[in-house]
Order: structure tokens, then C-alpha cells, then sequence
């Protein structure tokens, strides 16, 4: 039952051949079997999981009107805050933390009819490509407990390619989702900045941050996005617009439909199986009639350098709040100012800490202008290019990271070789518009391989009907050793 | 030959706006009240909360930027304001830098007969921060032990008002700071009460050669709880670094502290590295657009500004000096004016009475208490009918403030009131004339000044009640 | 571009009380990264300024409504140390 698609348990579901109940415990008996091995849980909340299910069975034995999610058990990052359930971010300066309030993301979830079976792992405040930043240790890639499962949403990415739960969201700030996804076999979507509420997600770089799904098929990533995205008045950036209706046309197919490959996005640094495999997809692409041409974007290649100016910048304000006063970790000192610095210096990792210094650093007298002020210039310039790139091209196509995951403390060394892995994803999150991953194949050592499709905002239709299509050619139903039914 | 030093002063006023809930959040905006009950995720800086801006705040600094002849910027940003400090909850505050809501604008202030245009660089919109109560010691933030925080003024809505540096003395720089937060008080949008701290004023103060153009080196007064310690303070400072120079030494630039009590300013710790804000683009937030139908429709809805009412108050028959005075005085004393004028009151004697006795009574009793407008129409009334000689009406409306009763009221206690009934004074003429048939002779005869003497009988035999214009017509009329 | 960096004056501002050695250490790094993100000096941008919002909206308010506010009991139980009405912190050392 773990191995169900969301599609496929909500129909059981609602036919009453399976109980949500029967359903979670399946579940939770995969994450015993797998967690040791993983550690994709920073919480699971087998109480309040439960009740959700006990739940959701007796709104179906009243007949009362199913949610869209009824019964469905669902993790969500440790980022996002979680009402009386620990949230943490990762972070030993939010160690035990209990926010009073969900996000918006998880109260529509939760209205749903979803059923929350916990927190999942991550970089600290979302800040890696690995999840080997977490202060409670790394999660591991399902494939290969010696790999990282990327990050740093690693820990949604292995729980869904596990079957821990049916479907999980993140955080995708410079590709926090989809390079995860591609590393771990499972779908990983973000959609347009601004879709989905960002209230009570912990921001790491505010414009940069959204939220989005993770799931085994495409099909169950349209379904978890439909729950939570919509307008919310809680969070000024959040589109009053109606939200793309994508379901219509995802079987569609690509004929006619414009696809451009990126020049920028391959080349040195990417693996060969994963450029073999990038090409061969574009070809089927093209043998299903679409259009494929090259397309260039030169503002990619410094999209990388604008975006660690820009998400280091508001981290550094987003992260100044946890000083011990008023939650989370206090290191006690003589003054208040001395206390501020010890619990800074002691609650928070070396990556966080990094970038927290690197945007202070470049936002402070005298570098402004050369820096943060000039990424925000390269930002628009990029934006600007992308929609030029738009009038020609419906989708754009990449690989979702240069390489398949790689083994622990590889990177961790060298902060700029383990940047490298976003270079792919950095330029959607910088634009806002969406893209989604989609596995399509193992490597040689069987580890997946990632295909990204990118559309212009607000443009999820083009994307999913895309994304749709690759999947059906990837045809792709392998799964991790771990994930083997009980 | 010793130099004249010119003071130069810039005026920085906070001004918490009364919208029903914060800035940012849906807290209710309290005065008081139980410490942090009027606190949430937004307004605590609790991780994953997100600030939505208050639109009737919005609408109220615009309100405010164009009583001040501000222009209305199109587009404006809010920016994130960054340092660390205990009460500010995400250890930045949500402000205003290069883009703020208004610009270029002005205030005239009267000082004696001069008026002087005060230019006004910016107001911008931000939040407040919470309050930080510094235990032991006295409460002093040097020696305390610890430091209690409460929350619920985090996030209520602040504009801040930045004057020029166009301020020339300590006795100006109260003018403006009066006549703006009267202004403020009469948009509606603020308590604008001093004491309280919903209005706070920081000066930025510094001297130069009479005749010269470059700036000095300029120090930032806080901690001013009253127009008359803002006024000490400014003069205070004034007088400081004059002896410096004087002295051969230099001023630092620094941030110093009124201190009411030692009557001087005093160094606070040198913040040289605060300054650094690293201000930028609160990205939590959407630019904002001010439509011109929406300023003008805004602009449509202010209240009478001082300018103007003083050229209606002068049309009214007012005296030139009485209506600028009057122009420029506190909301509530003018509400009485204009209700006293309403039912009556002749303009010239109201405006005498509320810019003259009333505002010096309310000054010199320091009382919130105000005589309103039927009241001061009744006590018109009653010096206009002779029942009141001048000198007791004043006493009389001290003691109106005092006890808030009526002016009828009040002069028969005191017992003030002037026999004005003819009846009754042609008696006592009759008895006076009576009984000094001599006198009357002498005056008969051409000697004038005796009538000075019998009025003074007359007046003597009332207990100086008698209203002696009237008792000087009756004896005339009689001995004519 | 090589890049000057006061680092204890950084860690000063974003209140980091970190050790000589990380100081050091965090120095170093931060030069590698800076010379690669000085790459984006280098690109032209005349004509374009910094993007708001991508979907180019402005003016989000809310009305000017109370909303419940959250109960102080469980507020101060999140605070590592309170009084049962405020939060306490150490004393400040700046004024």
C-alpha cells in the first residue's frame, strides 16, 4: 500500500477498499523498516497522524464530503510551521521549538483532509544541496545510503522515493526541490513565485522561497499543488490571479509544442550519462513532434554569483530574528548583546553562519552597490532574457543538476563546488517561474538522472502537459532497493 | 573679535498612528494594557510570518504628507532597516529609505511677529518596536540587571517626519514641534500625546558661524517627554557646544540623552557602527502606488489647515495677531471658538477670550480640562450684558476650568455678579442722592468731579457689586 | 577581483560571536566565493533596476481590522527565560 500512487489510494479510499487508517499504518511500517538507514524524519507524529486518519475514516463512514487529499498521509519539510509539533528548520537554535500557528500550505492541507505524518529533514534553513547541513545529522539517498539524497529538501525526496508517504512538500529557493528529486527518482515541482502562500514557511530568501510537492508521478504533483495554491491574504507577495488549471491538458502530449534546450545548461562539469541521457529524452521529445531548438541565455552563466549575493543578503535579515530572546536556543551572557552573539555563533551551523556573514557582507557601507545592488540589476537583466527566450519557446529543457548523487562529504569542504549542483535549477528561482523535475532514467550506478522543464510565469499548463509527456516517454518505474513492500 | 554662532536645527518626529489594529498584523493598537497580549506571529517576529500592510495607515501618511504640502511620491518601497536589538523582533524594522511615501514639503511657524517656512525633507512609513523596561538600579540603562521586554507596541504604524535643518533657535524649534502635532491631532490620525509617547521629537542640533554656509558637526538630542524640555534641551545643547568651540575643542558627532532632571544633555554610548543598516527592499512586501485620483481624493478630505483658517478668522473681523494665534492653537481650544461663535459669540470677543485667558489658563494650570463652547458663550454673554466686569470674568473662567461648572454658576459662588438691574441701582442712587444733598448742589453748580464721588458712594453702598458704567448713567440721567 | 573583507566588523554587524580561528576561516571562504560572485560586475546592465515582484504586482494591503491575538501564557513558554508576564533578557550594554 506504501507503493500506491496519491491517485490510486484516493480511489481506494473512496471506494472503501482501504481505510485511511490501514493506509498510515502501511506507511509508517515503511518508515520503520527504512528510517535507520534514511533519517528522511526530523518528527514523526505518530499521535497526531492517527487521529488524522481516525478522522478522515469517519467523515467517510458519515458520507460528509471528501477533501481532495481525504486520507492521504503526507509529510512536509521541517520548515514549514507546524502547529504544537516541532519545527526546527534543522537547526539546533530552533532544537524543541513548538510554533503556535500552521502555515497556510499545511492548514490547506490539513482541510484537505490530508493526514500529516511528520517533519522531514533538510539543510539547515534550507541552506545546502545535500540535507547534509541539518544539525541532526544528513539523510541518505534511498538509492545509495552512501550518496546524498540532495538538498535541502532530502529528507521529502527520500520519504517520498521510499513510500514513507505518498507525497511531501518543500522548499525550493535556488532548486531545493528539484535537485532533490532528481537525485532521489521522484517528481519534484516549483511553481510560480507566488502560487503558493509562503505564511509560516521559514524564509531563507524571501524572493526567492516557494513552496511546492513532491511526488511519484506527475499526476499526484498536480493534485498536492491544487490543495495548497491560491491566494492567500496573509502573504502580500501571494497572486490574486486564478491559478493555472493544468489537469485539463495533461495528456496531451508535445506535438507542436516549442521546446528549447538550453546552451547554457550542459557542457563542462555535467556528467556524460547525464548529458546521454538529457539528449536522448530531447530526441524522443522531437519524435513526438515538438519542436526542438537551442536556445542561449547569457545571463545564466552568472546566475549562479547573483543568486549567492541575493539569498545570502535576505537571509541575513531573515535569520537576525533567532537571538535568544524571545524562542529557541539561548547562550546565556553578561549583556544582552553578548547573549545575542553566543546563541548566534553556537545555534547556528557553518553553512548558515557562511551566508549569513557573506550577506551582511554585501549589504553592508561602501559594497552595496558593487554587490547586492548589482546582482539585483543581473536579476532583472536575467528575467528580462527569459522572457525574450519565451517568445521562442514554450518550454525550455535541462538536466535538473549536472551530476547524479554524489557521496557524503564529497562536497562539504568546498562550498562553491557544492553550489555548482544548483546551477541548473538557480535560474527559475531567480525569474520566479516554474519547473519541475522528472526522473527519466538511472546512471550506470544506478543512481537516477533528473530532466528539468521550465515554462515562463505563470505558464504551470505548458510545463505539466510537458512535463506529462516526458514522463510517459522515461516510462521510468524503477524503484530503490529500501522500498520494497514488507 | 569674538564670533556669533548660529544654532542649525532639524526636528525628527515619530508619530504612532491610531488605526484600530498594527502595520502589519490585525494586533489592536492599545495604549497600556497587559504586557504581551496584543502580540502575534507577525508582530513577535516569529519564524515564518509574514508582514500585510495596514491600509488606512497608508491612507492617514499620505493624509499627514499632504497637510504638510508634501508631494506623494508614485511609487514607494518599504526597505528592511537592519540592527540588533532586544526589543526590535526581527532584529530589523520595516522602514523607509530612498523611496519613502512623501517629499518636499513645508511648515510655516510663527515665533513673535516672524514667520518662517520650515521645510520638511521626507515622511515615511515603519513600524514601532516593542518596549524594553530596565530592571534594578533605579531603572537606569547603564546599571540595570536585567531588561524586561513587552511586545504589544511591536508593529503599531509609525510615520516618521523629518524636518530640514531649517530651524534657527530652541524657541522655533518648540514652535514647530507644537504646531505639528497639532496638526497631526486634528487630522484624527494620531493621539499625538506627548507624554504618553505617541508622539516623540528627536533634535539634530549643531552651530556655526553667523555668515557661514558649511554645516557643524551635528548631535542627535533624544529623551524630550515635553515641548518645554525639548525647548531646555535644544538651548542646553546650544549653549554646550558653543563653549567648546569657544573653548578650542571640537564637537563629537554623537547621540546624547536629555536629562530633565540635571537640566544638560549626557553622551549615551557611541553607536559608530549601528549606523551601518544595510538597508534594503523589504522583499516580504509589494511596492506601493499612489494613484492620482486616490491623492486627490485624499487631498479632498483634509480638515481645515492652519493657513487657511487663519484668512477666515481674519474675515470674521478677527484681530491679524489674534487669528494667527488662534490658527495655530491646539485642536481643543479651537473647537471651543468655533462653537461659541456658532451660538452666537461675537468672533472678535471669542477669539480674544480662547487665544488670550483660555490658553494662558489651561498653560498655567497645566489641565487637560477645557471650557467648550456653550460655556464660553454664556460667559461672554454675561460681561456683554454688564452682569460681569472684566477682571472677574478671568477669575471666573479659571475657576470654570478648575471645577468644570458654569460661568453663572461659578460668579454667584464667588460672588461676582455685577447688579446690572436698574430698579434695584435707581434705589440706591435715590438713597445716596438723598442723603448728600449738598454734594448735589456742588455738581448742579458745574463741579464736575463730584460725580466720581457719588458713584463711588453708590458703588460703596451695592458692596461694590453695582456695574459703575450703569451707576454713572443713572446719576447723570438724575442730576441732568 | 581580489575582495577586502573587515571580517570582524562583518561578524560584529550580523552579531556572530565567533572565535579568532573562525573568523579566519569564515574570512577565507567568503574571498573565494566573493571573487566568484564579482563576476556579476561584469555584466552590462545598463537600463535595468532591481525587480520587485516577478509577476510585477504592487499594492497588497489588508483591511484595518483586529484580529484575535495569541494567548501570552503559551507566547512566554516558547522564551528560554520570562517573569509569567514579560520576557527577560540580560541587561543591554548600549543605550
Amino acid at each position: 500500500m506504501a507503493d500506491l500512487t496519491i491517485e490510486a489510494a484516493g480511489s481506494a479510499l473512496a471506494k472503501g477498499e482501504l481505510s485511511a487508517t490501514e493506509l498510515l499504518e502501511s506507511v509508517l511500517t515503511r518508515a520503520s523498516l527504512t528510517e535507520a538507514d534514511l533519517h528522511s524524519f526530523l518528527t514523526i507524529d505518530h499521535e497526531g497522524a492517527m487521529a488524522a486518519a481516525t478522522g478522515s475514516d469517519e467523515r467517510l463512514r458519515r458520507g460528509e464530503p471528501r477533501g481532495l487529499l481525504e486520507g492521504i498521509p503526507l509529510a512536509v519539510k521541517d520548515n514549514f510551521c507546524t502547529r504544537h509539533l516541532e519545527t526546527t528548520c534543522g537547526s539546533q537554535i530552533l532544537a524543541g521549538y513548538l510554533p503556535p500557528y500552521d502555515a497556510t500550505a499545511v492548514a490547506r492541507l490539513r482541510d484537505a483532509g490530508a493526514v500529516l505524518v511528520g517533519k522531514t529533514n533538510c539543510d539547515e534553513f534550507a541552506m545546502g544541496s545535500s540535507t547534509e547541513n541539518s544539525a541532526f545529522g544528513p539523510t541518505r539517498n534511498p538509492w545509495n545510503p552512501e550518496r546524498v539524497p540532495g538538498g535541502s529538501s532530502g529528507g521529502s525526496a527520500a520519504a517520498v522515493a521510499v513510500g514513507s508517504v505518498l507525497g511531501a512538500f518543500g522548499s525550493d529557493t535556488g532548486g531545493s526541490i528539484r535537485q532533490p528529486a532528481a537525485l532521489c527518482g521522484v517528481v519534484g515541482f516549483k511553481p510560480t513565485y507566488g502560487l503558493i502562500s509562503r505564511y509560516g514557511l521559514v524564509a531563507f530568501a524571501s524572493s526567492l522561497d516557494q513552496i511546492g510537492p513532491f511526488a511519484r508521478t506527475v499526476a499526484d504533483a498536480v493534485t498536492l499543488f491544487e490543495a495548497v495554491a491560491g491566494y492567500d491574504p496573509l502573504d502580500a507577495t501571494s497572486y490574486q490571479g486564478l491559478v493555472p488549471n493544468v489537469r485539463p491538458t495533461l495528456g496531451e502530449g508535445v506535438s507542436g509544442l516549442r521546446v528549447g534546450i538550453v546552451r547554457e545548461l550542459g557542457g563542462e562539469g555535467y556528467d556524460a550519462e547525464v548529458a546521454a541521457a538529457t539528449s536522448a529524452m530531447v530526441d524522443k521529445l522531437a519524435d513526438e513532434g515538438a519542436k526542438v531548438s537551442e536556445v542561449s541565455l547569457p545571463s545564466f552563466e552568472v546566475a549562479l554569483s547573483v543568486y549567492y549575493l541575493i539569498a545570502p543578503a535576505e537571509c541575513s535579515a531573515n535569520l537576525a530574528r533567532f537571538d535568544g530572546v524571545r524562542y529557541g536556543l539561548r547562550v546565556p551572557g553578561e549583556t544582552v548583546e553578548e547573549m545575542m552573539a553566543r546563541t548566534r555563533a553556537e545555534g547556528f551551523g557553518p553553512e548558515v553562519t557562511r551566508r549569513i556573514l557573506l550577506g551582511t557582507y554585501a549589504l553592508s557601507a561602501g559594497y552595496y552597490d558593487a554587490f547586492y545592488g548589482k546582482a539585483q540589476k543581473v536579476r532583472s537583466l536575467l528575467i528580462a532574457e527569459m522572457a525574450t527566450v519565451f517568445e521562442q519557446a514554450d518550454v525550455l529543457v535541462s538536466p535538473t543538476s549536472p551530476t547524479t548523487a554524489f557521496e557524503l562529504g564529497a562536497k562539504t569542504q568546498d562550498p562553491l563546488a557544492m553550489y555548482l549542483s544548483d546551477v541548473c535549477t538557480i535560474p527559475a528561482n531567480l525569474a520566479g517561474t516554474p519547473a519541475i523535475s522528472v526522473p527519466i532514467g538511472l546512471d550506470s550506478g544506478g543512481l537516477p538522472i533528473g530532466f528539468q522543464v521550465m515554462a515562463p510565469a505563470l505558464g504551470e499548463k505548458v510545463m505539466f502537459q510537458t512535463a506529462a509527456a516526458v514522463e510517459a516517454l522515461a516510462d521510468f518505474d524503477a524503484r530503490p532497493a529500501m522500498a520494497v513492500s514488507p | 573679535m569674538t564670533t556669533v554662532w548660529e544654532p542649525v536645527i532639524g526636528i525628527e518626529v515619530h508619530v504612532e498612528l491610531s488605526t484600530q489594529s498594527k502595520m502589519f498584523c490585525g494586533c489592536e493598537v492599545t495604549f497600556g494594557g497587559e504586557a504581551n497580549t496584543k502580540v502575534c506571529p507577525t508582530c513577535l517576529g516569529l519564524p515564518g510570518a509574514l508582514p500585510v500592510a495596514n491600509s488606512v495607515a497608508m491612507d492617514w501618511i499620505v493624509r499627514i504628507g499632504l497637510a504638510l504640502q508634501c508631494q506623494v511620491s508614485e511609487r514607494s518601497v518599504f526597505h528592511r532597516k537592519n540592527y540588533f536589538y532586544a526589543d526590535l523582533p526581527k532584529n530589523y524594522q520595516v522602514s523607509q529609505f530612498d523611496l519613502p511615501v512623501c517629499r518636499n514639503g513645508w511648515l510655516d511657524v510663527t515665533v513673535g511677529d516672524e514667520t518662517r517656512r520650515i521645510g520638511i525633507e521626507r515622511a515615511h512609513m515603519e513600524e514601532d518596536t516593542g518596549k524594553s523596561l530596565h530592571q534594578g538600579n533605579g531603572g537606569r540603562i547603564h546599571t540595570a540587571t536585567s531588561t524586561l521586554l513587552d511586545f504589544n507596541r511591536s508593529g503599531v504604524p509609525l510615520v516618521e517626519i523629518v524636518s530640514r535643518p531649517d530651524l534657527r533657535s530652541a524657541t522655533e524649534a518648540r514652535a514647530y514641534a507644537q504646531d505639528l502635532r497639532n496638526l497631526v491631532a486634528e487630522l484624527g490620525v494620531s493621539d499625538a500625546r506627548m507624554e504618553a509617547g505617541s508622539i516623540r521629537f528627536d533634535a539634530n542640533v549643531s552651530v556655526r558661524p553667523v555668515g557661514t554656509e558649511a554645516l557643524g558637526t551635528k548631535v542627535e538630542i533624544k529623551n524630550m517627554n515635553s515641548f518645554r524640555s525639548l525647548e531646555r534641551a535644544i538651548a542646553s545643547e546650544i549653549d554646550r557646544q558653543v563653549a567648546l568651540l569657544e573653548g578650542g575643542q571640537k564637537v563629537r558627532q554623537e547621540t546624547r540623552h536629555w536629562d530633565e532632571g540635571a537640566g544638560a544633555t549626557h553622551s549615551m554610548r557611541s553607536k559608530e557602527e549601528s549606523s551601518d543598516y544595510r538597508y534594503f527592499a523589504e522583499p516580504d512586501l509589494l511596492p506601493l502606488v499612489f494613484a492620482a485620483d486616490q491623492v486627490e481624493a485624499l487631498r479632498a478630505g483634509l480638515p481645515e489647515l492652519p493657513a487657511e483658517r487663519r484668512s477666515r478668522l481674519e474675515g470674521l473681523g478677527v484681530a491679524p495677531h489674534t487669528a494667527r494665534a488662534l490658527a495655530q492653537a491646539e485642536p481643543e481650544l479651537r473647537r471651543t471658538f468655533e462653537e461659541a461663535v456658532a451660538l452666537g459669540a461675537p468672533p472678535a470677543a471669542a477669539a480674544n477670550w480662547v487665544a488670550g485667558e483660555l490658553t494662558a489658563a489651561t498653560r498655567r494650570l497645566e489641565t487637560p480640562a477645557m471650557v467648550d463652547g456653550r460655556s464660553l458663550f454664556r460667559l461672554i454673554e454675561m460681561t456683554e450684558d454688564g452682569r460681569l466686569s472684566s477682571s472677574a470674568a478671568k477669575e471666573v473662567l479659571v475657576e470654570m476650568l478648575r471645577s468644570g461648572d458654569e460661568a453663572e454658576a461659578v460668579a454667584t459662588r464667588l460672588d461676582l455678579i455685577q447688579i446690572s438691574d436698574t430698579s434695584a441701582l435707581e434705589a440706591a442712587v435715590s438713597e445716596v442722592l438723598d442723603s448728600q444733598l449738598e454734594a448735589v448742589e456742588r455738581y448742579r453748580s458745574g463741579e464736575q468731579k463730584v460725580l466720581g464721588f457719588l458713584v463711588g458712594l453708590v458703588m460703596k453702598s451695592t458692596g461694590g457689586k453695582a456695574d459703575p458704567k450703569l451707576v454713572n448713567q443713572i446719576l447723570r440721567q438724575r442730576l441732568g | 577581483m581580489p575582495v577586502d573583507i573587515d571580517i570582524a566588523y562583518v561578524a560584529r554587524l550580523a552579531r556572530l560571536g565567533l572565535s579568532a580561528e573562525e573568523l579566519a576561516f569564515y574570512r577565507d571562504q567568503l574571498g573565494v566565493i566573493l571573487e566568484h560572485a564579482a563576476k556579476v560586475q561584469e555584466v552590462d546592465t545598463e537600463g535595468f533596476e532591481a525587480t520587485a515582484h516577478p509577476l510585477g504586482i504592487v499594492n497588497q494591503f489588508r483591511p484595518d481590522e483586529i484580529r484575535p491575538s495569541l494567548d501570552r501564557g503559551e507566547v512566554l513558554a516558547a522564551a528560554p527565560a520570562t517573569d509569567g508576564v514579560y520576557f527577560v533578557v540580560p541587561p543591554a550594554l548600549e543605550g
